[in-house]
């Protein structure tokens, strides 16, 4: 901004890097060609999309999934109000406390779903359980976090209405804040919710339940047709959930 | 309520979750995570540190491959969002095209990054190419949309002008309304990279490059004390990033404040 060439240079600096990128990633013109003709060929395979004739175990997958997203957000919801407590500046004065939290946070959710995934299959086995756990612990990080934002801007008035009629600490907590941020926590655990129903279908990937694995073994042994099947039932799921997310989101709002 | 209690019923029993199997899985997971905990000793603290990151060089450029992948991905699939954000933006193009484009968009979001990795390994082989362009795929899909809607809260009398000065369609686009739009582009690229710098960590898995695939084979062959290594460093990456990223989204968004 100081000088007039540090825009230009910085654009050099960053094309650079882009180039340098794709020579490093082997991005040949040859290889480009090469990968879009097969690519080409795959979806050619893949119509028409079919269930190869085992619709009802896909759909029983499908709803693992389902069941997989809506266990870990329930799990992280109710894990994550008490650490919102303990994280948010009104309800906890102790600073290194709070600090200490919100970095025990940020680490949850440093670390992806997939990770989790992978950790939680090998210390408790493959399966739809390894798939909640995994969903649930980024979600504790994410969702303590908004929660004790959310409860940190919440007015302080009714809090301390609730003290003057001579109540104790934990009881102001509950009945002078919570019942202000609850509809602010309902959607944004409802934000979680769609969020985890995408990442619930990749999961089976590494073998932690759901749809995915059904999806990669398609992959692995080449039906493409089935292949566009999952994928299809799949956008129709994640479509079917934020609709119905959007409309209860909406619903709280009104309500409130 | 009760609707509530019989979705939680039926999860669980189609997540095959009862209570004595969380009871029993949960020391586990704790054991498990207990056993990745390195060794430090106050007493010989960097013997400890060297032994526990015993590979860092090998990691750092798996790393750097990673944020690499992040990078062109981001920049490439943010280039195809900017070209297809015009004509999907509702005040711009006919009403048929943003139709088109819009659902083309959600429909290339929607799909998994991973399993659009999945197949993009299949048809480009192994390797980091294959996972950057997925992550160039999906980011098209989301920052399409939201450049376009950047695109449609920008005015419109300096479309009019470059329009009364008969300028075509492209470069009423370039110059009435790109430059309105560009620090809320800059912005949502920015948010878009550190994104694409987690997603680009896990593609390794599937074999599509970066820090990824070391992690599978630690957390595969049971060497705990690397997992915990190489999820120090991924964190690490990614807390450096946020902070970056989040200084220069300031700038970018102070540089038009009034």
């Amino acid at each position: 901004m100081k000088s007039p060439l540090a825009t230009p240079l910085l654009f050099a600096f960053l094309l650079l890097v882009l180039i340098g990128g794709l020579w490093r990633m082997d991005a040949s013109p040859d290889r480009i060609l090469n990968g879009l003709a097969k690519l080409g060929w795959l979806v050619a395979l893949m119509w028409p999309p079919s269930a190869g004739g085992v619709l009802p175990e896909l759909l029983v997958s499908l709803m693992e999934s389902l069941a997989m997203a809506f266990l870990g957000t329930l799990l992280a919801g109710v894990v994550a109000l008490p650490l919102a407590l303990l994280g948010a500046g009104n309800v906890i004065g102790n600073v290194l406390l709070r600090f200490s939290v919100r970095r025990f946070y940020d680490g949850l959710r440093g670390i992806d779903t997939l990770i989790w995934a992978l950790i939680f299959v090998s210390a408790v086995g493959m399966g739809p359980f390894a798939g909640i756990l995994a969903l649930a612990v980024p979600d504790i990080g994410i969702l303590s976090k908004l929660f004790s934002e959310a409860l940190e801007s919440a007015d302080r008035r009714q809090v301390e209405a609730v003290r003057a009629a001579g109540a104790n600490r934990v009881l102001a907590v509950r009945l002078g804040l919570i019942p202000q941020v609850a509809p602010v926590m309902l959607s944004q655990i409802l934000y979680t919710f769609e969020s985890n129903a995408r990442s619930s279908t990749v999961l089976g990937i590494v073998g932690a339940g759901g749809i995915g694995l059904a999806l990669a073994d398609r992959i692995r042994i080449n039906n493409w047709d089935e292949v566009a099947f999952i994928i299809l039932l799949i956008l129709v799921m994640v479509a079917a959930i934020d609709w119905m997310s959007r409309r209860l989101r909406l619903k709280i709002i009104r309500a409130s | 309520m009760v609707l509530l209690a019989l979705a939680i019923t039926v999860s669980a029993w189609l997540g095959e979750v009862s209570i004595s199997r969380l009871l029993r899985g949960l020391p586990l997971a704790g054991d498990y995570i207990a056993g990745t905990i390195p060794q430090l000793r106050s007493t010989h603290f960097f013997a400890d540190l060297a032994y526990w990151m015993w590979g860092f060089t090998d990691w750092a450029l798996l790393l750097a491959d990673t944020l690499l992948i992040a990078y062109v991905g981001t920049v490439l699939g943010g280039l195809a969002a900017l070209l297809l954000s015009f004509p999907a933006a509702a005040t711009l193009a006919p009403p048929w095209v943003v139709a088109v484009i819009r659902r083309f968009l959600e429909l290339i979001r929607t799909v998994p990054t991973l399993v659009l990795a999945l197949i993009l390994v299949y048809a480009f082989g192994l390797g980091a190419f294959a996972g950057m362009l997925a992550i160039a795929v999906h980011s098209a899909g989301a920052l399409g949309k939201l450049f376009a809607e950047e695109h449609e809260n920008a005015s419109l009398a300096p479309m009019e002008a470059v329009r009364a000065a008969g300028g075509s369609w492209p470069a009423q686009m370039r110059f009435g309304i790109f430059p309105q739009s560009l620090p809320g582009v800059l912005s949502y690229g920015l948010l878009r990279f550190e994104i694409n710098v987690r997603e680009a960590s896990v593609l390794g898995i599937v074999g599509a490059g970066g820090i990824g695939e070391e992690l599978y084979l630690a957390v595969r062959q049971f060497e705990y004390q690397d997992i915990s290594a190489i999820l120090v460093l991924i964190l690490a990456t990614v807390a450096v990033i946020d902070l970056l990223c989040g200084r220069l989204r300031h700038r970018v968004l102070g540089s038009v404040a009034p």
